[in-house]
């Protein structure tokens, strides 16, 4: 639905990491700004289509959230003024649906980045099978998030016939019901194994686009590989890391697949992407999902724009970029 | 690239001559040629249906019958905003017993009593009583049942003989919760129950327990009564029999969960629906086909506990081709269909718990000998204008048929998940449940 719109945030976050260099200084003479009006009118029918795609739908949100607007009563459409939005901040379920966001996306991400570091470092030595080992360790990055929750589920977790289950169990260590006992462990480790893959991809591409003859240098100059990887390889690499926690955090806020197909929402597993379907599609109310929808955007927008740049800065030195 | 281009113009010209053309034979449908569309939830049954739709076809010249297939929750968003916007869009629809009544009130499906009453070929009188009660509102039926279902105990006959133990044909809980507990093992659970949450999931089974016990979702004024001695009671008995003696990880268990174990010899009993058993006697998928047992849902204070179920054929009050549809309705719940399905499909495969007749077919009889005399002896006893103790405002047995209770029911699942895993009491989950269901109560005052 509508809700759903990502939100619109992203390219202007990426901005930093993404576009290398400055804006055009502003054209003086004639050809240089016909030139330009040229450049302009070729971006304008993209510009055109993102903003149709995007922002309208968004608008739209905004105006169902002014609604009472149950699926199952058609005939009791009305405007509500922002008794929706009044449910939302006085109705229990916000502050611990953004709880269960952050504890889920966070940990997701951070766990999914310190295992996808440690992939990249192995796979950027050379080896015999290098091509195939890549091609696996990327396998659950492409594997559909539906489908992962159900692999997960019957094969990996189940508590009769489950691998994982299986494997304490031939280490002394009693079976674990883990959708009934541990649900969010169970959420952000199907996470986590989902976007290892990708944090890991970026973060390669960061080591290859080391220069070797840094490297070379710096062990000349007798840096052992803990000093040569804190001092030059961690530096070079923050940009990579950046841009790798904000779109695998984008991605994470709207994981919904594992939480519908394994714990239904319990347990504090109930994130806002999951709490916004519920409304929608259990509550049938479109009014409320919509400003569950509008908040969780307004959310986004402000921890992409601040939580995200204040916990950057813990990285650059002196604050400079 | 030019090539691509040239394959897209002629693709869209395709699509815009089948537009035109299809608006030709909607005009049509004036005069003879009639063409129903039929939206239905993807299940097998249905399936069965649409193989079948040619000999209604050769029956009925002049009408045919196009099927369009959909998930549970983009039927009802299409069917409603159809109905709602008076598109007509849809002759015939597939809707839950759940909905049928709140439908019907709101006007949005067609009242089928009089084309039914008037057929003395259809027999509308052999349609199971408590199911027809079920969809019906004020004596006017609205939908007809395709097929239907009662909850029964199964029981694994040869575990049950090892320990030395007998299952009377109607237990109480009390003696369930004995037995499960003397059969429940490192190995297998004493019996699987629904956990996982949802109001078509956990709470299916578990508000047939809390009638039973006494307890219902709400009193004759609408008010919630989650919190009550009685409904406190049956969760706390459902969640200490889970603790006690139900399957490892009850959280994620629910019909098709339950089924596996039960079929690969890991569980002694599980109490769920009825059409359970056809599945659990078919030996190419079950390791225990012809060793299990079949009785009524345990009791405690009522005399039967078993819930009802049916998936509805019914016509929106906005399809053009009304009278057509209707035929076709009639012709797909009647007695010829199940010998049709019989005799093209095989016998196993009748749609059940829709007629008594069903019943006594020889052949079905014989096909379904394990399980059918239990199924209607219990669809016949049970009673969904008061399956617990106290009147009730609503008819329906695990339900209650107000356009909230599937909010409602979900959200309280969730709650006693909790409890189920131990993060919370059952009391604290009622107590915060007892609120959720009294906003909603509240809207039907």
């Amino acid at each position: 639905m509508t809700t759903l719109t990502p939100p619109p945030t992203m390219p202007t976050a990426a901005t930093p990491a993404a576009t290398g260099g400055r804006p055009a200084t502003r054209p003086r003479n004639a050809p240089q700004r016909k030139k330009a009006r040229q450049a302009r009118a070729l971006v304008l029918p993209a510009l055109i289509f993102s903003v149709v795609m995007t922002q309208i739908p968004f608008l739209t949100t905004i105006y169902f959230s002014t609604l009472q607007w149950n699926q199952l009563r058609p005939d009791e459409i009305a405007f509500n003024w922002f008794k929706n939005y009044a449910v939302v901040f006085t109705g229990p379920d916000f502050l611990p649906s953004l709880m269960s966001t952050v504890i889920i996306t966070g940990s997701s991400v951070v766990l999914s980045l310190l295992l996808g570091l440690f992939f990249a470092i192995l796979l950027d030595r050379k080896f015999v099978g290098q091509g195939l080992a890549r091609t696996l360790m990327i396998t659950p990055f492409l594997v559909m998030p539906a489908a992962a929750a159900l692999i997960w589920k019957w094969s990996m977790l189940d508590v009769n016939v489950g691998m994982v289950n299986w494997a304490l169990n031939t280490v002394g260590l009693p079976s674990v019901a883990w959708n009934t006992d541990l649900p969010i462990v169970t959420i952000i480790m199907l996470l986590t194994w989902q976007y290892t893959p990708f944090m890991m991809l970026i973060l390669l591409a960061g080591l290859q686009s080391q220069s070797r003859e840094v490297l070379e240098a710096a062990s000349v100059d007798g840096a052992g590989p803990w000093r040569t990887f804190q001092w030059m390889t961690l530096p070079h690499l923050r940009q990579y890391i950046e841009i790798a926690t904000l779109l695998g955090s984008i991605m994470l806020l709207q994981a919904f697949d594992p939480i519908a197909i394994m714990t239904k929402g319990t347990g504090g597993t109930k994130t806002l992407s999951y709490l916004l379907y519920e409304r929608a599609f259990i509550g049938l109310d479109v009014g409320q999902a919509a400003a569950f929808g509008v908040v969780t955007v307004v959310v986004t927008i402000a921890v992409a724009t601040f939580a995200l740049r204040t916990l950057f800065k813990v990285f650059i030195n002196g604050g400079e970029r | 690239m030019l090539v691509k281009k040239r394959a897209l113009a002629v693709g869209a010209g395709l699509i815009i001559s089948a537009v035109a053309l299809s608006g030709c034979s909607g005009a049509g449908t004036s005069s003879k040629n009639v063409t129903l569309t039929l939206a239905t939830v993807n299940n097998p049954q249905m399936k069965d249906m649409e193989e079948l739709k040619g000999t209604f076809e050769k029956d009925n010249p002049g009408i045919k019958v196009n099927f369009v297939q959909m998930e549970e929750g983009d039927l009802r968003a299409a069917v409603t905003a159809d109905v709602a916007s008076g598109a007509g869009q849809y002759d015939v629809v597939t809707v839950g017993a759940y909905e049928v009544p709140q439908w019907g009130a709101q006007g949005w499906l067609k009242d089928l009593t009089p084309s039914l009453k008037d057929d003395k070929a259809y027999d509308v009188d052999d349609i199971l009583p408590p199911v027809r009660t079920a969809l019906s509102v004020d004596g006017k039926q609205y939908a007809v049942p395709f097929y239907g279902e009662s909850s029964i105990l199964m029981y694994n006959k040869e575990m049950f003989a090892a320990a030395g133990l007998t299952m009377p044909n109607e237990p109480t809980w009390q003696e369930v919760a004995g037995f499960a507990k003397k059969l429940n093992t490192a190995e297998t659970a004493g019996i699987c129950l629904r956990g996982k949450p949802g109001w078509g999931d956990l709470f299916a089974p578990l508000t047939t327990v809390v009638q039973t016990f006494g307890g219902t979702w709400y009193d004759e004024n609408w008010d919630a009564q989650v919190d009550s001695p009685e409904f406190t009671e049956a969760v706390n008995f459902y969640v200490d029999l889970l603790k006690d003696a139900g399957e490892k990880d009850p959280v994620s268990n629910s019909f098709t969960e339950c089924l596996n174990q039960l079929s690969a010899g890991k569980v002694a009993m599980w109490y769920d629906a009825s059409v359970a058993a056809s599945i659990l006697e078919d030996p190419t998928s079950s390791k225990v086909a012809g060793k299990m047992g079949y009785v009524h849902a345990p009791v405690n204070k009522t005399e039967e506990s078993g819930w009802l179920w049916s998936w509805n054929l019914a016509v929106p009050a906005t399809s053009k081709n009304a009278d057509a549809a209707t035929t076709f309705v009639k012709w797909a719940t009647s007695k010829k269909y199940q010998r049709l399905v019989g005799e093209t499909l095989g016998w196993t495969r009748v749609p059940p718990g829709a007629r008594t007749s069903t019943y006594s077919i020889p052949e079905y009889k014989e096909a379904a000998a394990a399980f059918a005399p239990i199924t209607l002896e219990v669809m016949n006893a049970v009673n969904p204008k008061q399956p617990g103790l106290n009147p009730q405002p609503w008819v329906g047995i695990q339900y209650v048929t107000i356009p909230e209770f599937q909010d409602v029911g979900n959200q309280v699942a969730q709650l006693v998940a909790d409890a189920i895993a131990g993060r919370s009491s059952v009391e604290d989950a009622l107590a915060k449940g007892q609120k959720i269901a009294q906003a909603a109560g509240d809207k039907q005052k």
